[in-house]
């Protein structure tokens, strides 16, 4: 079953459109990436599934569903987003613990505590953080709890907005670690946005070149690690970031 | 004792309660530790404590009229002297009290929500809600708070009661622009966008992960307009609108030692030393909650 379709998604901001054309299908279960350098709409692409950049044209499915522009509660429970920077994306004035249990109360769901507990343990963060705020964690451990956020309701579906691009290399790393198993265990569909060909190799099975808002090829991660593009663009990307044969993040 | 401290200042929390009553621990130290803010804190807590303690500090009842006695002056009988109707000035300066705090706490109560709501939501919508809320609160800027709240005193009618109305009213609007200018500095950071994309309506983004952002804010920024409330306040008992004789209200006292300020001079002095002790005291108060609860600070300390 599909678990992400894109039937030839237009994306704009108001103006001019900065996405054009991107028709996409991705698997359950499976792990996409789009790679491409700034500015190449892979973001955007990302923000108009999740609900945040409401002007587009075309369609959207998410197993099965049709999406509609603004984000909804339904949806919610289905795909859910990591973003980039964790020191953005975590409430400064809430603890761990309230921002975990914002979204169970808005989907007036129980047991707060038991599962705030339970998910902490599952991203690997001891429960003496649970009332700690933003301020008084690592951007790791703020990552971990952004997942955990994520995760909280449940998805199906997780749209990964370069989750690791603000963290050092080893906790790089962890966190890559961690997004791994949580796949494994939870059978998660991952959409990833990248400009790291090393976590693609890592984390993806298949991953599309983007450029100018446009998809330039889609390939398999298996011509990405042999370098085997046949795009000339993917080709130069390749080579700028200098292969990705030896996956960095398979240490830790 | 020693448990009790451990429990306040504990690393990690390991309860809700906790974690808030941390919190609360370490932005009351920080307070204490600066004298003016801690001298604030001392005036602010003695007017409260006159207030309420007011029949049992005060000497003489606030408005029994004793003739034989007028315009004594401070004496070891009467600390303050008396006015013209032999009324013991420190009696109805320590009554005072409780209709200062009473101005005070009530403006706030209703100004500080209402800008704040006003802010917030016309920060988060924008487009056409904005431009509508912000004119209205323009509107409400451009005129004097003081010539505003008198002739909304002037329309409803002189008296304690809708002296605050008026003051309220005018006393909203910039609370309403901080509300906005905040709003607007962090409606399309990743966090709110979080809540959004977990299904939360606008009302609850607003309330829950909103507000709790301006609140520090607006507190001091309400802290700090104490001093103009209560001397808006007593300038309207001063014009004879706000409190009516014989309520014992520092402006409307002032206003009646007026007419003997050169030969008595303590009748108008000792309610002007009232209002200069509470206005610099929610001041200091003011400033040293800014250095503690700033959002520019307060994160990180």
């Amino acid at each position: 079953m599909t678990a992400i379709g894109l039937r030839d998604l237009t994306i704009g901001y108001g103006g001019d459109p900065v996405v054009h054309g991107v028709t996409l299908d991705i698997a359950e279960g499976e792990s996409f990436a789009l790679v491409g350098e700034s500015g190449s709409g892979k973001s955007t692409v990302l923000k108009a599934i999740a609900g945040l950049a409401p002007d587009w044209s075309g369609a959207i499915t998410v197993l099965g569903q049709a999406r509609g522009h603004r984000p909804d509660r339904n949806f919610a429970r289905v795909c859910q987003m990591v973003f980039q920077d964790p020191y953005g994306s975590l409430h400064p004035r809430k603890t761990v613990d309230d921002t975990l249990a914002e979204p169970l109360a808005i989907h007036g769901i129980g047991e707060h505590a038991d599962r705030v507990v339970d998910m902490l343990a599952a991203v690997g963060l001891d429960r003496r953080f649970r009332f700690r705020f933003p301020h008084q964690l690592s951007g790791g451990q703020r990552q971990r709890v952004a997942i955990a956020r994520a995760l909280m309701l449940e998805p199906k579906v997780l749209l990964l907005d370069e989750p690791t691009s603000a963290l050092d290399v080893s906790v790089q790393a962890e966190i890559l670690n961690l997004l791994k198993r949580l796949r494994r265990e939870r059978n998660l569909t991952y959409l990833m946005v990248t400009h790291n060909l090393h976590v693609v190799a890592f984390m993806c099975e298949r991953l599309a070149v983007m450029r100018h808002g446009r998809i330039v090829e889609t390939a398999d991660v298996d011509r990405l690690r042999q370098g085997t593009f046949d795009n000339a663009y993917s080709r130069e990307l390749y080579a700028a970031s200098g292969g990705a044969g030896a996956p960095i993040a398979a240490a830790g | 004792m020693a448990g009790a401290i451990d429990w306040l200042t504990a690393d990690s929390p390991a309860s809700r309660l906790q974690a808030r009553a941390v919190r609360i621990w370490a932005i009351g130290g920080a307070l204490m530790r600066n004298p003016l803010a801690a001298l604030g804190i001392a005036i602010v807590l003695v007017l409260i404590v006159t207030a309420a303690f007011a029949p049992w500090i005060a000497p003489y009842p606030p408005i029994g009229q004793d003739l034989g006695n007028r315009l004594l002056p401070p004496s070891a009988m009467h600390w303050m002297g008396t006015d013209e109707l032999g009324r013991d000035i420190f009696s109805r300066v320590v009554y005072g009290a409780r209709i200062t705090l009473l101005i005070v706490i009530l403006v706030a109560v209703i100004a500080a929500p209402v800008g704040l709501i006003v802010g917030a939501v016309s920060g988060y919508f924008g487009g056409w809600i904005d431009r509508v809320l912000m004119g209205l609160t323009d509107m409400f800027l451009s005129m004097p708070k003081l010539i505003l709240a008198l002739a909304f005193v002037a329309a409803l009618g002189p008296g304690i009661e809708n002296a605050i109305i008026a003051i309220a009213i005018t006393a909203w609007p910039p609370y309403a622009r901080i509300a906005r200018a905040e709003t607007l500095t962090f409606r399309n950071s990743e966090f709110i966008d979080a809540v959004r994309l977990q299904g939360a309506s606008s009302g609850r983004i607003i309330v829950r992960h909103v507000l709790p952002l301006c609140v520090s804010s607006t507190i001091v920024r309400v802290t700090l307009d104490m001093a103009g409330i209560i001397l808006i306040a007593a300038g309207l008992g001063f014009l004879g609108l706000g409190a009516q004789p014989p309520l014992p209200e520092w402006g409307a006292m002032i206003s009646r030692g007026r007419s003997f300020i050169l030969d008595q001079w303590w009748v108008a002095t000792m309610p002007g030393f009232a209002i200069i002790v509470v206005s610099l005291g929610f001041c200091f108060l003011g400033d040293g909650l800014r250095d503690v609860l700033d959002p520019k600070q307060g994160g990180k300390s």
